[in-house]
């Protein structure tokens, strides 16, 4: 081993009086790195209180969750099987075309909110913060409002699936709008191209891959999130499920989430194999 | 074509039968390419059709089913009048105050949940990182929990927790602390994936073990990435937070699903536009720090 070097007393004080930050961090970052984490502890804490949260509660909780979890094995169909996969099929057929007309309805709302097609920022400004405001609104609240306005049934489902995916889609194409290049807009125009030719040609290239990822996308999280519309009535497996644990038949409740499961993960391969051929399409043509 | 191969030789007659090739090669591959375009507008068109048979939609119920949902929403709308503005404002926020709490147990229970499910991601991210883990099936338990966590929906376990743990907002803090870990513990990992595996070298060859390298090595490099995903995930949880209270896991969804079971039409315009205001300053505020936290991030790494 090399001999420890040497340092000659005072050097390491001189060092902290020459360059300070590197021994010590200034106070007003400490005093705001501490007052974060107070912070954030002090809500935590607060949030436990608020909710009644305390060991006993939870081992107490753990222990009817180990029952219940006993009580799900073996999963059985309990001979409603068929009537299961068709709930399922709806809740399919609902995402899809839920997450279809969204994205038609969106698609000239996308071209009205980017900012290249209309310049104006008031407008651009208002739409984009219209759009942010209704993201609020979960597709589980349009389920219950679409529930009481047209009746119960996947009808109500997949209005609820459209109105919770108009804002998030026009927000999204008019960003892919927002992101073309220019030049092959320019290219299509300089050749004498009126505008629907230029949209046609010189735009429509660019953004129908993005658009039809994201459509992709949506309407995998659509899959998951049309199985609970069923709880309040609108449509799908929810119903089944919500019933089989409001009655405690939980080896059922167990073998609907399973149904569930083997779904989502089929559709998702489904859905991400088209969506990494788009991709791979678009760069091709590059 | 009019080519004057005819005249000119062998040379020119080879170059036709390469032309003549290459348009039969391009037309066969123009055929199967229009044929899996037919092939595919055949599926979707099914699939739209398939759809639409199994939720019962159609034209005409579209057309007598968005003029009821709209006189519904006009119905929500309270009546206000120019001469008694604050009364009127009084009357149709007859209950602020108690929404108002309502609002903040929702706040609460998304901010101790993703807080608590961010904590346990963070256990479970390392183990699910590829290039962190040796053994494979340490890797495959870590990948398959996180996968379950954040598959089953959110108010699935919530109905399953009202049961295990009674209604009230803790089974909803149980519920999306669990969805969270799921979804959060996937993008950590996916962070962890991307580090700079040097800092771990070098942890390892100073005599650290494994929970050091992760704690010195790999989460300084991950941190901002980490808090920027958190806060996303804040963000979705507030809106999350919003509806278990129908399954009675507390929250604002609780009052919102009574006003609307009972058509207290003006209820519910007022709860939803309280919601849309609180939701729209937390993601303003978050979006703030996300572009700081990442904008500090790249200042330090270059």
């Amino acid at each position: 081993m090399p001999p420890a070097p040497s340092i000659a007393p005072g050097e390491i004080a001189r060092l902290e009086k020459l360059q300070p930050t590197l021994f010590r961090r200034p106070w007003p970052e400490l005093f705001l790195t501490y007052g974060l984490w107070t912070a954030f502890f002090g809500v935590l804490i607060f949030g436990l209180w608020w909710i009644n949260a305390s060991p006993a509660r939870i081992w107490e909780g753990l222990g009817k969750l180990g029952f219940l979890v006993q009580f799900m094995f073996p999963p059985s169909d309990g001979g409603h099987f068929w009537e299961f996969a068709y709930a399922i099929l709806e809740t399919v057929g609902m995402a899809f075309l839920g997450t279809l007309i969204a994205a038609i309805v969106a698609l000239p709302l996308g071209f009205l909110g980017a900012k290249n097609v209309i310049p104006n920022w008031f407008f651009h400004f208002g739409l984009r913060r219209f759009f942010d405001g209704f993201r609020a609104v979960d597709s589980l609240i349009w389920a219950l409002i679409f529930v009481a306005a047209v009746g119960m049934g996947p009808f109500a489902g997949v209005l609820a699936i459209v109105f919770s995916d108009i804002p998030v889609f026009a927000k999204l194409f008019s960003e892919s709008i927002e992101n073309i290049d220019n030049k092959p807009v320019e290219g299509v125009r300089a050749s004498g191209a009126r505008e629907l030719h230029t949209l046609r040609l010189g735009v429509f290239p660019q953004v129908v891959p993005v658009m039809l990822s994201h459509v992709l996308y949506f309407f995998e999280s659509n899959v998951r999130s049309a199985t609970i519309l069923g709880i309040v009535g609108a449509g799908g497996i929810g119903l089944a499920l919500s019933d089989r644990i409001r009655i405690n038949n939980w080896d059922e409740a167990a073998f609907i989430i399973i149904m569930i499961l083997v779904t989502v993960a089929v559709i998702d391969n489904i859905s991400k194999r088209i969506r990494m051929k788009i991709i791979l399409d678009k760069t091709d043509s590059k | 074509m009019t080519s004057p191969s005819t005249t000119l030789g062998a040379g020119a007659r080879d170059a036709r039968d390469r032309l003549s090739r290459f348009e039969a090669r391009f037309l066969a591959e123009r055929r199967t390419r229009m044929a899996w375009t037919a092939l595919y507008l055949a599926l979707f068109l099914a699939a739209t059709i398939g759809s639409m048979v199994v939720s019962g939609f159609n034209v005409q119920k579209l057309m007598t089913g968005l003029p009821k949902a709209w006189n519904y929403v006009h119905g929500t709308l309270p009546t206000l009048t120019l001469e008694n503005l604050l009364g009127d404002l009084r009357t149709w926020y007859w209950g602020f105050n108690y929404w108002l709490r309502l609002l903040v147990e929702t706040v609460l229970m998304a901010f101790v949940g993703t807080a608590l499910g961010g904590f346990l991601a963070l256990l479970l991210c390392f183990p699910a990182s590829r290039n962190l883990v040796q053994r494979s099936g340490i890797y495959f338990s870590a990948r398959r929990a996180l996968e379950f966590f954040r598959t089953v929906p959110e108010l699935v376990f919530a109905l399953i927790f009202v049961f295990a743990f009674g209604l009230g907002p803790f089974a909803g803090v149980l519920a999306i602390a669990v969805h969270t870990a799921g979804s959060l513990g996937k993008l950590f990992a996916e962070v962890n994936e991307n580090v700079d595996m040097r800092p771990l070298e070098g942890v390892y060859a100073s005599g650290g073990n494994w929970p050091m390298a992760m704690r010195l090595a790999v989460m300084p490099q991950a941190l901002p990435n980490y808090a920027s995903y958190a806060l996303l995930r804040f963000e979705i949880n507030v809106r999350g937070a919003a509806v278990l209270g129908v399954v009675g896991a507390g929250g604002i969804g609780q009052d919102l699903y009574f006003a609307i079971r009972q058509f207290e039409y003006q209820d519910i315009s007022a709860i939803l536009l309280l919601l849309i205001v609180t939701v729209s300053i937390i993601d303003m505020v978050c979006e703030t720090i996300r572009h700081r936290l990442i904008g500090a991030d790249n200042f330090k790494g270059h």
